[in-house]
């Protein structure tokens, strides 16, 4: 079970270090993922695991160490920032989809824009997505007519539509309610499936345990420790970690 | 420490700016040079020079200029103050929701139509002239500043109003209903959560505004007050020179600058606010 054959790899991050003014945040982070591997990021609240998606998404300047795409170091300043956002999916919490588009147009928006796809195939693109998530009959509301959890799952749609190497997930369920959670969950379980590969940070451990196959604890800017889904909860080496995740689990 | 990949970038990264620096720098000269060159080159230049760009001139009409100036500052202040909370009243009044409120909401609504098409310049002859026209006993004899300032106020707050109202609507419905279920009444829902929000949000426009009210006050010599610009045309018929006409110019371009500059400046600062905005 822990034992799986691993793809190319997709991203490797190497002693990434990341200071905001003097405050570090990331002090010296590895991380690797396979092609259509689940990796999921844990730790406590200011951990730095928003800070790093948005490093490997380039929307914050590392302070040091190196980031490689596809063994291209995208954390150099000299490559097309646009063209390496458009091999990385990101979504957040809340707040994704343009609120005066519809579901569709938020969708094909970037087929059309980006990858320069007629009016016809984007929509046909958008239109079968959206079918597989049970939004079709959504796909001319506008964003604040339809709930939150079909939001979010448009919202991931619309990163999935681009066929991204990597999608970056960061905690799209917090802000939803368990049921909608569900239905979240779901589609990332779906595109799990798909061989999609996907870091996601996230504090629901039920689910990391289920769909992650590598989980990665970030604490004090360091990766405390990290292993297979399995090993990882069922029997952490650190104390920090079990301390960590005893705390999660008794609430 | 730092490793050596880290450091090549740094050293990338500064190259590259002061590369821009340099082009940015260059470009500015040369676009100077350019117009430097076609200008003396006219065949007017130098009538132009000597009836505009008359140093003896200069020297001479400065005084009176600056001591109009003194009037337009003042003015700007007083009118300032006026615009800032007449438009405020203003715009309150047209975001009360309740129907009892709607004939005066209506008339806030007529106000501000009215005054955002009418000419500055009209307004300034109907309060210059009209207002001592009526004759009225209890008023007396009001300086024309006085007048020219009163026109300003109810120009410039027809336009500050919508810009305060359109910053109260953009704030979030959500956040003045948080508010409210914390127990807040209206009125400090308003002035205590909405309000700054909504003057964060404006900031820049509001700003723009006056700026462009700065420059206004100039127009309060139609009426006679002898400002910076009625000062400039009497010495302008004294020295038979329009010189005095640019030192005018160029006194309130001087007294504009600190304001536009903090006005780029806030702006910038919101913008960089907003980018990095709560998103994650
Ligand atoms: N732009 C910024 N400027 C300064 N400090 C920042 C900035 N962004 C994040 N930080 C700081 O970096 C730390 C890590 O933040 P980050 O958002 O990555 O945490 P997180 O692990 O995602 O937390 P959460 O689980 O609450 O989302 C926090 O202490 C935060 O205050
Ligand atoms: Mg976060």
């Amino acid at each position: 079970m822990t034992e799986m054959v691993l793809g190319p790899q997709i991203l490797s991050v190497r002693g990434l270090y990341k200071a905001f003014d003097e405050r570090q945040v990331l002090a010296g982070v590895d991380l690797e993922v396979y092609r259509g591997q689940i990796v999921a990021l844990i730790g406590s609240s200011g951990s730095g695991k928003s800070t790093l998606l948005r490093c490997i998404n380039l929307i914050e300047q590392v302070s040091d160490g190196q980031i490689f795409l596809n063994d291209e170091d995208i954390s150099d300043p000299r490559v097309n920032q646009d063209q390496v956002r458009r091999q990385v999916g990101l979504v957040f919490q809340a707040y994704n989809l343009f609120a005066h588009l519809s579901i569709l147009q938020n969708i094909t928006l970037a087929l059309l824009k980006v990858q320069k796809l007629s009016k016809d195939q984007a929509n046909e693109t958008a239109m079968a997505l959206l079918e597989r998530i049970g939004l079709a009959d959504k796909a001319h509301s506008y964003p604040d007519k339809i709930s939150g959890g079909q939001q979010q799952r448009a919202a991931i749609i619309r990163a999935v539509a681009l066929n991204p190497a990597l999608l970056l997930l960061d905690e799209v369920t917090s802000a939803l309610d368990p049921e909608l959670v569900g239905e979240v969950l779901e589609l990332i379980r779906e595109l799990k499936a798909q061989g999609t590969s996907i870091v996601m940070a996230t504090h629901e451990l039920s689910f990391a345990r289920d769909v992650a196959d590598w989980v990665v604890f970030l604490d004090g800017g360091v990766v405390v420790e990290e292993g297979p889904a399995a090993e990882f909860f069922g029997n952490p080496q650190q104390p920090r970690t079990r301390e960590f995740l005893t705390r999660l689990n008794s609430i | 420490m730092v490793s050596p990949v880290e450091l090549e970038r740094r050293a990338y990264r500064r190259g590259k700016q002061n590369r821009s620096t340099l082009i940015s720098v260059a470009s500015t000269v040369l676009f100077a040079v350019v117009v430097w060159l076609s200008l003396v080159g006219s065949p007017g230049w130098s009538r132009v020079q000597t009836s505009f760009f008359d140093w003896p001139t200069l020297v001479g009409s400065f005084p009176a200029v600056l001591d109009g100036l003194w009037l337009n500052l003042k003015v700007l202040v007083f009118a300032s103050i006026g615009v800032l909370i007449f438009g405020l009243i203003l715009a309150l009044i047209r975001t009360l929701r309740s129907p009892i409120f709607t004939p005066l909401r209506l008339l806030v609504g007529g106000y501000v139509d009215l005054f955002r098409g009418m000419p500055l310049i009209i307004v300034l002859y109907l309060v210059g002239f009209g207002i001592p026209g009526l004759r009225l006993e209890w008023l007396g004899r009001v300086p024309a500043e006085v007048l020219g300032t009163v026109a300003l106020i109810l120009t410039y707050s027809a336009y500050v109003a919508e810009v305060f109202r359109a910053g109260i609507e953009a704030v979030h419905p959500s956040q003045r209903l948080a508010a409210r279920s914390l127990g807040l009444t209206y009125a400090q829902s308003m002035r205590l959560v909405v309000l700054p929000q909504a003057l964060r949000k404006v900031a820049p426009p509001l700003m723009n505004d006056f700026v462009s009210l700065q420059k206004d006050v100039g127009l309060i010599s139609v009426l006679g007050a002898v400002d910076a610009v009625r000062a400039a045309q009497i010495e302008v018929s004294h020295f038979a020179n329009f010189t005095p006409y640019l030192v005018a110019g160029l006194c309130f371009v001087v007294l504009a600058i600190p304001t536009v500059r903090l006005t780029d400046w806030i702006s910038r600062r919101l913008a960089s606010r907003e980018q990095v905005g709560g998103v994650l």
